[in-house]
């Protein structure tokens, strides 16, 4: 689910949904609940109106001339229509009327508010003959559920293009290994600033950081070369020759290794534990580190917002 | 009385004994009747690998002639479960080789396979007629290739989407030129190419051939010299279809499938210009079953044209694509139809290309004999479900699936509460049930008090409290798999009844309340189920403490305790 990070702390704290012995919070009645009891009694149900059903009732006798099927009044769904769903506060989410006798709600709490998982206020207005075009809310692991197979093609990737099943959702929020089906290869477009030419690499091909910086090294190396070449009009200089690129990861070389997630942003390399890199780099990208913003030792691991995009 | 029958009269009264649920009932009757039952049971169904040992079942069952075996917990199938949790087959294989089974038949779903198996498999068991994977993953086309190899007398060989490595041998051309008793293969989840000529060959020479499902490799050039050859074939999956409607190609496979009058059965369609569509305009009247779920490619225009044709169309799988419009053309052509899986398209845009409740209404409406219902759809009312419960009363799986999990009826704003109600209020032979959408507490109180004859229930963001689960748990008496995501249950409901989950097959419940100590205590309890935890986190130093919580625990009944092949991140408490 987005936004849990279980990682350092005993029990989740987003989308809290389990009241442990804390009373669910109760959204402030003023807002919601526009005293609607009355609506409660008229609300579409399946049992007598009214009354607390307890498990006892639910084994006694079951009196189906009491269920009023499609029994709406225009009442409940008036109020209903007013429900303030529209309004999205950070720390509140679906106001529900509840058929318990105590007007408790459910809200959940945010942390981050920039991390909003499903926004009711997106969905449908009560005119249900017009959909609407609105944002999709933010991807949940394994929702909707359908098979890998299906998933490559919603996303418009043909069949005969995807080398296994690959799962689109990220897991970056998780902060911990999220383990997928996944092929055994992971192809990625490497490019390097002022190399024309991009490559590819298998990232499940390396192990760790360390060998992935060597692997782009070898890779480029030769191109650079060959460029210096052709640039000084086919005299090759003997002494320079092929020049290592090193410092990939640490800022300390002539280039930085980059990479764009499956969120579309650009991050350093190295961040994030080496199978987290795995699943969610996109593509690559070798940049020369006096482009980059504040690259000195222990700088801050984050998203760099880089003016030029990755062509 | 019937006890002083000798048991020559028991064995051939059991033989008319065909279910499961029949067999296992008469087993239990006494014990020379679960004498004569267990030696004449041929086909043995096994709803969970590890509730049982190989060896136990051969031993209970020694004339078993046919397996069934499922592994994975479903929600594997929506990758919650990590990779090595377990469900090999070999162990199985290597069980009944070692007993001199004489297995003909092996079907297996959400297991692992190795090519290992599949050797071994293809060499012990010399009648081996018929293997089907659903699902499954772990091999290559090189287990493929001992099993076409090998199996001298193979009828069936149905692989549905499972994972497999292309090796890109030549496995289709190791069915010896002998083998000629094929009637149904289906290779269409393979990736990658396959011999054309030897499929040319292999399907001229199996006259019985049924059912053939062909790869995307298979080109539309083909796949009409293959039609040509078999125009007996009753269910048709071609992946690869023609392109170009002037083209010769195209002339050809229009001729041919009108030939093909026995095709009753149509799938694939994965890469196909709708304008070449009419050329299977003439199978269409004869269509009970027709599966484009996995043809993006036809828009709904198109889409209407050939379900129009196709009146007598019992089992419907499309893309929701189809629109809210198209399904209502369903609703006026299709009276006959029983099962209806409606999935989603693109997954990213939500626009006005889904479906909504107004399609399945009107599907409702015109298909009364609507018993199968899979639908994915972006919004959903209350209304509506009341009125598809009044019109269609005969559901036995109904599977709603919400685009946003927690999206409330799209007119009140009200949870899905009622709507659900009135499906398994009206549906008195409901088995299996998805629910999703805002759902309370109140949903559960209806599942509980009117889903008698449930079998198998799917609760994703659902709930409000643990008095939701134990609605669940204390009204189904049917109850065999609950599956749970992200639902407020915790530790009350998960222990309040322990002993109905050794009348269940399984639990699963993950991002949910339990916690460590909620798991242990029940594992503690009950010595015949497997508690099992997953533990995907990196940082696992010791036990972590009882009252934090469990990210996924799976649980199960067994008769031979905590299995043996659990990897490191699951532990059985």
């Amino acid at each position: 689910m987005e936004g849990y990070s279980r990682k350092d702390m005993g029990c989740p704290q987003l989308l809290d949904l389990i009241p442990k012995e804390r009373e669910w919070l109760v959204k402030s009645a003023q807002e919601t609940n526009h005293g609607l009891p009355e609506e409660k009694k008229l609300e579409l149900r399946l049992g007598p109106p009214g009354g607390d059903w307890t498990i006892k009732q639910v084994n006694g006798p079951k009196n189906e001339s009491l269920l009023p099927f499609g029994h709406f009044t225009k009442a409940a769904a008036a109020a209903a229509a007013t429900t303030p769903w529209q309004h999205q506060t950070k720390a509140s989410f679906f106001p529900l009327m509840g058929k318990e006798s105590s007007q408790t709600c459910r809200t959940v709490e945010l942390q981050g508010a920039e991390k909003k998982v499903f926004s009711p206020a997106n969905t449908a207005v009560p005119n249900s003959s017009s959909a609407q075009k609105r944002t999709a809310p933010a991807p949940v692991v394994g929702w909707p559920p359908i098979r890998s197979f299906r998933k490559n093609l919603a996303n418009g990737n043909s069949f005969k293009l995807s080398s296994g099943s690959q799962n689109v959702v990220p897991n970056k929020d998780f902060g911990k290994k999220h383990i997928e089906n996944c092929p055994k290869s992971k192809f990625v477009k490497i490019n390097m600033d002022g190399v024309p030419i991009g490559r590819k690499v298998d990232l499940k091909a390396y192990k760790s950081y360390e060998k992935l910086s060597s692997a782009v090294d070898e890779l480029f190396r030769g191109l650079i070369a060959a460029q210096s070449d052709s640039s000084t009009n086919g005299i090759k200089n003997e002494v320079e020759g092929e020049k290592l690129i090193s410092g990939l990861l640490d800022g300390s070389g002539e280039y930085t290794l980059v990479y764009e997630d499956n969120e579309g942003d650009r991050m350093l390399v190295g961040d994030v534990p080496w199978d987290m890199f795995v699943s969610t780099a996109k593509r690559l990208r070798v940049l020369k580190s006096s482009e980059l913003p504040t690259l000195s030792c222990g700088s801050k691991p984050g998203k760099l917002s880089l003016d030029h995009s990755m062509k | 009385m019937i006890n002083y029958f000798p048991e020559e009269v028991l064995w051939h009264v059991f033989s008319f004994l065909t279910s499961h649920p029949d067999r296992n009932a008469a087993s239990l009757v006494c014990k020379s009747w679960y004498n004569v039952e267990r030696f004449s049971r041929g086909k043995v169904f096994i709803g969970n690998c590890y509730a049982i040992s190989p060896e136990r079942m051969i031993s209970r069952f020694p004339r078993v002639r046919s397996l069934t075996l499922k592994g994975k917990p479903h929600f594997a199938d929506f990758n919650l479960i990590p990779q090595d949790w377990g469900g090999n087959v070999y162990p199985w294989i290597v069980a009944m080789a070692k007993g001199s089974t004489n297995l003909e038949e092996l079907r297996l779903k959400r297991m692992v396979v190795s090519d290992e198996s599949l050797e071994l498999l293809a060499k012990s068991f010399p009648n081996f007629k018929s293997l089907v994977l659903v699902s499954c993953e772990g091999f290559t086309t090189d287990g493929l290739a001992a099993i076409a190899s090998n199996c001298r007398f193979l009828r069936e060989l149905d692989l549905q989407e499972n994972e497999v490595e292309d090796r890109r041998g030549q496995w289709l051309s190791c069915f010896p030129d002998s083998c000629t008793s094929l009637s149904s293969l289906n290779f269409a989840c393979l990736k990658g190419e396959v011999n054309v000529a030897a499929l040319e060959r292999l399907v001229a020479r199996c006259r019985n051939l049924r059912s053939l499902r062909l790869n995307h490799a298979v080109p539309p050039d083909a796949l009409q010299k293959i039609l040509a050859q078999a125009p007996q074939l009753v269910d048709l999956g071609a992946d690869s279809f023609v392109h170009d409607p002037e083209s010769e190609t195209y002339n050809k496979l229009k001729n041919v499938m009108q030939k093909c009058s026995s095709i009753r059965s149509l799938s694939g369609f994965l890469d196909v210009n709708a304008r070449c569509l009419p050329s299977i305009y003439p199978i269409c009247i004869n269509l009970t079953s027709l599966n484009l779920s996995y043809a993006p490619g036809i828009y709904s225009k198109e889409l209407v044209k050939l379900i129009h044709k196709c009146k007598k169309l019992q089992r419907l799988w499309i893309l929701d694509t189809i629109g809210d419009k198209g399904l209502g053309v369903v609703a006026s052509t299709c009276k006959e139809l029983q099962e209806l899986r409606v999935f989603p398209s693109d997954l990213h845009v939500v626009g006005n290309v889904a479906v909504t409740e107004e399609g399945l209404v009107a599907i409702s409406a015109g298909c009364p004999n609507l018993n199968s219902l899979l639908y994915f759809c972006q919004q959903m009312t209350n209304a509506a479900l009341i009125t598809v419960a009044k019109n269609c009363p005969n559901f036995i799986r109904f599977r709603l699936c919400t685009l946003n999990p927690t999206i409330p009826d799209a007119v009140t704003m009200q949870p899905l509460d009622e709507g659900f109600g009135a499906i398994v209020q009206s549906c008195k032979g409901l088995k299996r049930l998805s629910v999703s959408g805002l759902l309370t507490d109140q949903v559960f109180l209806y599942i509980g008090m009117y889903a008698e004859q449930l079998e198998m229930l799917s609760i994703a963001f659902a709930g409000d409290s643990d008095k939701g689960m134990l609605y669940v748990l204390n009204g189904c008496k049917k109850l065999k798999k609950l599956e749970i995501r992200d639902s407020p249950f915790g530790n009350m409901a998960l222990l309040a009844d322990t002993g109905k989950y050794e009348t269940m097959r399984s639990l699963w419940m993950s991002s949910c309340g339990v916690t460590f100590g909620g798991c242990k205590t029940l594992a503690e309890k009950m010595p015949r189920l497997n508690v099992e935890i997953i533990n995907e986190g990196d940082e696992m130093e010791g036990r972590p403490d009882d009252r934090q919580k469990v990210e996924k625990m799976y649980l199960y009944r067994t008769l031979v305790g905590p299995r043996k092949d659990a990897p490191d991140f699951v532990w059985t408490l």
